[in-house]
């Protein structure tokens, strides 16, 4: 991305990091908590479940280190139920919607490959709270992936639907894959200072690791084409509106109540 | 409760005398209180009876996540969001628990979910009520968890070994299901007054139904005798009843919340609550599917399943495929 | 093909922290080791409460007859002198 609308949170850029990193577990978190009672089979509905609390846990910790770092007294409620759409900054591919089991599945395979290896950079970070953070997710993260790479390669390669519908999920979601990587003036100034990886640095390791489990599951990268970009700068799709309206409507209804 | 009006295809109860040979032995040793287990000998109707029963519990679970999962994408915290997520969860489990009991009698999971799908199977009546409101979420881990908590603990102690240790293992980790919807009244009660107003409505609207759970008064309740005799029922509908009204109203009480029955009174002689009338044909019309909800509890567990049909053959197939494979590398 | 077909069952043993040996907790559904592993995981170390796991596909575990239970543990049962409970000490005797 050449140029960026948005500042780094001040004073030392972790605000933005941690909002990024949160809004990413929350509206994923979100996300699968949609399927809770609706899953393809009982074992499965139970260990998607385990996914949605790991990530809305990381989303709690980030979203509460926001909120001390910014410095004006905001906690992890406030910024989750009290922000409007523009002011979150998760990857767009996070609040797609669920779709079927392939889109869900590819989905969370593709956040899942990237979100450990970032993690496991940021446990190496020279800011020690965002460091611990990332420790305590990133074991969380390793096993996600662990799972969601099994069952990319089960649907992939199990009958000639299941191959069909995840091609299909694929075309729907490899345009959101770029912005994963892409890095404005927040990344590099959280880079410099030794806080956090450039984004850029993670793609090679990604595209490897995506290769090696389509390999198994008889997928292919599609041919590059023109990525979707804008959630990380609070440019949202039309998905996250709905969602936000969700999540946020009991808790707007009664501002300032305790729950 | 989870699993209500049980038919034990029993006309009458025959008494020890009355048995011979190997159910005369089997009944001995129910009245020993040893365990019966999958492999050891049973009467038919028994087995027949704890599948019907443990599968009408298990599917109570899962059809129970449903109302409950209403509210997970809106919870208004989200301290409260992986709370109701843990406990939605913990209830699929709980399903999964006794589906794996029930299997231990040779009827395969699917057979008996398809036996909900089609409607053959019962579940408990009390969640084909509707969740209106966040204080929904409250009093139904107040009140119909404590509920089943009180219906759950004797069967720990039944006659069938795999669905008593799978109930041992659910109420060890039901405990924090009725403490979190007590928490979550508590804290609406001291609230705003439009908090206040949301639980005190939710209770009027769960009362009664949570009181129904407990299945129809003892005299009307034709399988009881058979279900206590093979002691896979240990505490009569209307005892476990009032056990859950005087646990329950003090309850209320604290909350600063009114019982919706003008008519309950403390019996100071026995030191029992005495309810109200309650409207047995609403319990009988839900359980016979005419409820607020009971189409479309069923049909999102239909279209769950039906809607994964596609998952579940793709993972059997790659495993056919891997095992395969694998033989081919050996030969 | 398997359309229709149930997952095949696998019984799962948990090891607890403090736990000595492994311990049937229950069983699960998987179509293959692999998923039976992290599904066992998923249901049933949910509260914290395993170190390790083993499942075993249900139709591999080699189980006594029931019907033999007589001739298989009778005799178990005669043998009372094998606890301790069956010697009496007297009162002075610590430790033992």
């Amino acid at each position: 991305m050449p140029s960026s609308t948005c500042e780094a949170g001040a004073p030392d850029g972790v605000v933005e990091l941690a909002l990024r990193l949160g809004d990413n577990a929350l509206i994923l978190g979100q996300r699968l908590g949609e399927w809770a009672g609706h899953g393809p089979v009982l074992e499965e509905d139970i260990a998607l479940t385990n996914v949605a609390l790991d990530l809305l846990g990381q989303a709690r910790l980030w979203l509460a280190l926001a909120g001390r770092r910014e410095g004006q007294g905001r906690d992890e409620d406030d910024l989750a139920y009290f922000r409007d759409q523009a002011a979150f900054r998760n990857c767009l591919l996070v609040e797609q919607p669920n779709g079927d089991y392939a889109d869900t599945t590819l989905r969370q395979f593709f956040f899942d490959t990237w979100h450990v290896a970032l993690l496991n950079a940021l446990a190496r970070s020279r800011d020690a709270e965002v460091a611990a953070v990332a420790d305590k997710a990133r074991a969380e993260a390793a096993y996600h992936v662990r799972r969601s790479a099994g069952w990319v390669v089960r649907l992939g390669d199990g009958t000639a639907e299941s191959r069909a519908r995840m091609v299909a999920a694929l075309a729907r979601l490899w345009p959101f894959t770029g912005e994963l990587f892409e890095e404005d003036e927040a990344d590099r100034t959280l880079a410099a200072a030794g806080i956090a990886p450039l984004p850029g640095s993670l793609r090679a390791g990604w595209q490897a690791e995506v290769e090696r489990v389509f390999a198994e599951a008889t997928l292919e990268i599609p041919a590059s084409c023109w990525m979707h970009s804008g959630g990380r700068r609070g440019v949202h799709t039309e998905h996250m509106g709905y969602l936000l309206a969700e999540m946020q409507s009991l808790a707007r209804a009664h501002p300032g109540a305790t729950w | 409760m989870y699993a209500q009006m049980v038919d034990t295809g029993v006309a009458r109860v025959r008494s020890a005398d009355e048995l011979e040979g190997e159910e005369a032995g089997f009944q001995r040793g129910i009245d020993a209180l040893e365990k019966v287990e999958a492999t050891d000998w049973m009467p038919e109707a028994y087995r027949k009876t704890m599948i019907r029963q443990i599968s009408q519990h298990a599917h109570s679970e899962i059809v129970g996540m449903l109302p409950e999962g209403n509210w997970i994408t809106r919870a208004p915290s989200l301290k409260r969001k992986v709370t109701l997520l843990a406990k939605v969860q913990d209830e699929a489990g709980h399903g999964l628990y006794l589906y794996c009991a029930a299997e231990t009698l040779d009827v395969s999971r699917d057979t008996l979910l398809e036996a909900l799908h089609s409607g053959a199977a019962k579940y408990s009546s009390i969640f084909n009520y509707p969740t209106l409101t966040w204080a929904d979420i409250g009093v139904i881990g107040w009140l119909v968890d404590g509920a089943a908590i009180i219906n759950q603990i004797p069967l720990c102690r039944c006659s069938y070994g795999p669905y008593a240790r799978a109930m041992v293992r659910i109420c060890k980790e039901e405990s924090f299901h009725q403490r979190q919807g007590f928490d979550i009244m508590l804290t609406l009660c001291q609230g705003s007054p439009a908090q206040k107003a949301m639980a005190q409505d939710a209770l009027n609207r769960w009362w009664w139904p949570t009181v129904m759970m407990f299945g129809p008064p003892d005299a009307e309740s034709v399988h009881s005798a058979q279900s206590m005799a093979w002691r896979i029922k240990l505490q009569s509908n209307d005892a476990l009843r009032q056990k859950f009204i005087d646990q329950t109203v003090p309850q209320a009480a604290l909350l600063g919340l009114t019982i919706p029955d003008p008519a309950l009174t403390l019996d100071p002689e026995t030191g029992h609550y005495r309810i109200g009338p309650v409207d047995w044909a609403e319990f009988y019309r839900v359980i016979k599917g005419d409820g607020p909800c009971n189409r479309e509890r069923l049909a999102a567990r239909v279209a769950a399943w039906e809607d994964g049909a596609w998952v579940r053959e793709a993972a059997a197939a790659h495993a056919e495929k891997q095992a395969a494979r694998r033989k081919e590398c050996a030969a | 093909m398997t359309q229709g077909k149930d997952w095949p069952l696998w019984e799962v043993f948990v090891r607890s922290a403090h736990g000595l040996a492994h311990k049937h907790v229950g069983s699960v559904h998987a179509t293959d080791a692999a998923m039976a592993l992290e599904n066992a995981r998923d249901v049933y170390t949910r509260r914290n409460e395993g170190t390790s796991l083993w499942v075993v596909r249900s139709t591999d575990i080699v189980a006594s007859d029931p019907a033999q239970k007589g001739p298989l543990f009778e005799p178990a049962r005669n043998k009372i002198y094998r606890h301790p409970t069956f010697y009496e000490l007297p009162d002075a005797v610590k430790h033992m």
